[in-house]
């Protein structure tokens, strides 16, 4: 068994509502940042592990947690064996 | 009489309104759940109502999206019969990708629940048939994700193919082209943000929406 960690993004600022409303909150409070973007953060525990594990991942993020249309996204492995 | 397919999900909330608007046009309405299936035989028309379908989690409209009913759903539209998602149901119709485009948060980062002002771009030769291009209408919005958004390319797409139903005349969610409504390519399955159904009678403030069944 594996972790897998998808991050999900907003695809361009544009989208990211939120990211803005915390970038404005920081630099109210003199905390000024380049940019902020706001996502979302997903664990995945597998049964798979390895490069079959990563692709399941990468489908399930492809098929249902993301919308390609306007996010995109990224996937680590956290571990390879989780010990029971 | 023509029987409607109505599908709710956990947290649709607008089944009864539109259960009523349905019947109100000499239709039999038939409540299906998001655990359902169905034979495409079964209704001549399938309506998706609003409200916050799962809780709105992952993305509005993306889990029952992926719900067994909407397995039939999509073998209904794949056969070309008429399909119609109301404001969720519009969200989850474009999730599931039945519709072009996606709808993200309001611009203004604020949910909105006001009357708005429409113009038919691309007239339907069912939903609304009674509409012109260039025919001006109202109807009540409700939503805090109503901002029509689709990649630039695939914007330039839906406008070419003529597959915009309905503008705003003023844009209240920040919407790309002013969009509040839209139709897929074989012009089947059809969604729009405006709800119809709380515009059919004149006690509810107008009746621009009676006539879109």
């Amino acid at each position: 068994m594996a972790r897998y960690a998808i991050q999900i993004l907003p695809r361009e600022v544009i989208l990211d509502t939120q990211g803005r409303a915390v970038e404005q909150t920081l630099k109210l409070q003199n905390l000024t940042v380049q940019s902020c973007l706001v996502g979302k953060y997903i664990e995945l525990d597998l049964g798979e592990s390895g490069a079959e594990g990563f692709q399941k991942a990468k489908s399930i993020a492809e098929k249902v947690l993301c919308n390609p249309l306007i996010e995109r996204f990224t996937v680590q492995t956290l571990n390879d064996e989780v010990k029971l | 009489m023509k029987k409607v397919g109505v599908i709710r999900f956990p947290g649709t909330n607008c089944d009864r309104d539109v259960f009523d608007w349905v019947s109100g046009h000499n239709q039999k309405p038939e409540f299906l759940w998001h655990l359902d299936q169905f034979h495409s035989t079964d209704y001549e028309m399938i309506v998706l109502p609003g409200g916050f379908s799962y809780g709105d989690y992952l993305r509005s409209g993306a889990l029952a999206a992926r719900s067994p009913v909407m397995k039939s759903v999509r073998e209904f539209a794949e056969l070309g019969r008429p399909v119609l998602g109301i404001c969720n149901g519009f969200q989850i119709l474009c999730e599931a990708e039945l519709l072009p485009g996606a709808l993200v948060k309001n611009e203004h980062q604020k949910f909105i629940d006001e009357w708005a002002g429409l113009q038919i771009e691309n007239p339907h030769s069912h939903f609304g048939a009674r509409y012109e291009s260039g025919n001006r209408l109202r109807l009540p919005i409700a939503h805090g994700d109503g901002r029509f958004y689709a990649p630039a390319k695939e914007l330039k797409k839906i406008e070419d193919q003529g597959l915009v139903w309905l503008r705003y005349q003023n844009n209240p969610n920040g919407s790309l082209n002013n969009i509040a409504g839209v139709m897929n390519q074989q012009k089947n399955v059809v969604g729009l943000m405006p709800h119809p159904e709380r515009a059919s009678h004149f006690w509810m403030g107008g009746i621009d929406g009676k006539d879109f069944l």
